[in-house]
């Protein structure tokens, strides 16, 4: 501003770019988020259409709750999305400590192998999954035990630790860079033993990145698709299975209201997530 | 003091252990059997002929004019989604990084809410805004624009459109990191010394801001080369990506050795492209 009497042309380009800026950021915006607030306005009409609204109605969400296979998915997801989320915040956060504490043969090679599942297509580790359980896994557990195995719900689960474990891992990570370890040695100086000093001192330091690992984990599980198709077998899909195989066949309302109730969730989430970024 | 020092270095691979031995068995096993199984021959019904036949033919398959126009239009689109979300994100990373500091953090959630919904429901939300019973064509008939529904999806721009829709926050969220970092002073300080705004940007801010665009390059392109979702729902069968390609195999078509082969050479671009480009994009702050 100070020099627009020296220069006019540069005022004038950066008053028409502050222009541009907010008119491309209200463009984003309604791009973003038009299409969802059209869903959720059509889960309350009250007929079949999601072209025209004829009127207001719960009807979609009454029908949502007295699903079978809905519910079944929705607890299949649960299910999986917890426990993946469980053990691969706890390998993850180990990880992660014995990385970034001690050196050891191997560590470079593993810390690639730990970064590639991040950047491998996903499409790639869903199918490589369903060839190692097909010709590989269960054969093998076959000739030991004579225990026939296929796929179903473990598969999906063994498949979502695998993904999981490199995004915590890469998490609680970062939070180690910036950790104060003269901390510990205050607490050994002060006589408390290593497996006190561990949860007295690492463990709460940790916890806003464990946490944020965890959540990372939660989401990407219930969100999955690709890994778990793959891995899913005939039976007991999870709720993007499900919801893929409803949004293949058209558009209806029911999917509208379904919809409308994930983003729900992934919004309380979401406030969840920054409670925790809060506490740092 | 010897002897604490020999402890730890035991320790080490004891806590790494766990998760260096699940993601051998469930991570590195499965890879190499890609490998191995797309270098031998299908079985008849399916799965692979045993005892194991071994071929290249699958990966000649893959030179035949037909995938490789498939794997084209894939990298074609994903340049172009990833061109729009740059340059539509950038922008919007630097209008959110200049605002005040409380409307600030409530436009980063508007960016955030859609990187935490479900993909799936998102890609259903454009669906049935483009679909021909759907919102768009609701209104234009609604006002007498139109008297037969315009078919808006199934084609490569809805392909592309959805998948704009999908990726772009994850390429606000890197860029913003970096623009708000950056000290936006500098840039009335290169005005002062008399750089015209074109100049400062070029010169200062993108070189400045470069990692974040890095990386949303990056968050978008390998995803995007790879999608399946997107193209399989706003194309509906009409538009043919690697993605729905491979699953294809996998599915209807029962070529599980073709599908791997097919899988490793999208791996391989993927991984080859990302470490080119890092490389390039360390050399020097050279834009793009």
């Amino acid at each position: 501003m100070r020099n627009s009497a020296r220069a006019p042309s540069t005022g004038l380009a950066l008053r028409l770019g502050k222009a541009g800026l907010a008119v491309n950021a209200l463009g984003i915006f309604a791009f973003l988020y038009v299409p969802i607030l059209i869903l959720i306005v059509f889960s309350f009409n009250d007929t079949r259409t999601v072209a025209r609204m004829t009127g207001l109605s719960l009807q979609w969400y009454e029908k949502l709750f007295v699903n079978r296979d809905l519910l079944a998915a929705a607890r299949n997801s649960l299910i999986i999305a917890l426990t993946s989320t469980l053990v691969a915040t706890v390998m993850g956060t180990l990880t992660a400590l014995g990385m970034d504490r001690f050196h050891f043969r191997l560590r470079k090679t593993f810390d690639t192998v730990l970064y590639l599942p991040i950047v491998i297509p996903e499409i790639v580790m869903g199918i490589s999954l369903l060839l190692f359980f097909n010709l590989a896994f269960f054969p093998v557990i076959q000739l030991i035990s004579g225990a026939s195995l296929s796929l179903g719900l473990w598969t999906i689960l063994i498949g979502h630790i695998a993904f999981n474990i490199p995004f915590v891992y890469v998490i609680v990570r970062a939070r180690l860079v910036g950790f104060d370890r003269t901390l510990e040695e205050a607490a050994r100086d002060l006589g408390a033993d290593e497996w006190r000093t561990f949860w007295r001192v690492t463990f709460p330091l940790l916890l806003p990145g464990i946490l944020g690992g965890a959540l990372m984990a939660f989401t990407l599980s219930l969100d999955d698709f690709l890994v778990t198709v793959f891995t899913a077998g005939t039976a007991s899909p999870t709720m993007p299975l499900y919801i893929y195989s409803l949004v293949r066949r058209g558009v209806t309302p029911e999917i509208n209201a379904l919809s409308t109730v994930l983003l729900l969730a992934s919004m309380g989430l979401i406030v969840l997530s920054l409670a925790a970024q809060r506490r740092e | 003091m010897t002897g604490g020092s020999e402890n730890r270095s035991r320790r080490g691979p004891l806590l790494v252990l766990p998760a260096a031995a699940y993601l051998v068995v469930f991570f590195v096993l499965p890879l190499v059997l890609v490998l191995v199984i797309s270098f031998v021959e299908r079985g008849r019904a399916g799965g692979v002929r045993t005892p194991l036949v071994p071929t290249i033919a699958y990966y000649i398959r893959l030179f035949d004019p037909l995938y490789i126009g498939i794997f084209l239009k894939s990298v074609r689109i994903a340049l172009l989604v990833t061109g729009v979300c740059v340059l539509t994100g950038y922008p919007l990373g630097v209008f959110i990084g200049r605002a005040p500091a409380r409307v600030r953090s409530s436009l980063m959630m508007l960016v955030m809410i859609p990187f935490w919904t479900n993909f799936l429901v998102r890609t259903y939300a454009m669906k049935q805004l483009l679909a021909a019973e759907g919102g768009v064509n609701g209104l234009l008939l609604g006002i007498g624009l139109i008297q037969e529904p315009l078919s808006l999806i199934f084609n490569e721009f809805s392909v592309v459109l959805g998948l704009v829709y999908g990726y772009l926050p994850f390429a606000v969220l890197p860029m913003y990191a970096s623009i708000e970092k950056f000290d936006l002073s500098l840039m009335e300080a290169a005005s002062d010394l008399g750089a015209n705004l074109r100049r400062a940007f070029l010169r200062i801010m993108l070189p400045l801001t470069l990692p974040g665009v890095v990386a949303a390059v990056v968050l978008v392109f390998v995803p995007v080369v790879g999608a399946f979702i997107t193209p399989d729902i706003m194309g509906g069968g009409k538009v043919e990506m690697i993605g729905t390609l491979i699953n294809r195999q996998f599915g209807v078509a029962r070529n599980w050795p073709f599908g791997s082969a097919m899988s490793l050479a999208l791996m391989l671009m993927v991984v080859v492209g990302v470490i080119y480009y890092f490389r390039t994009a360390d050399e020097g702050a050279r834009p793009l």
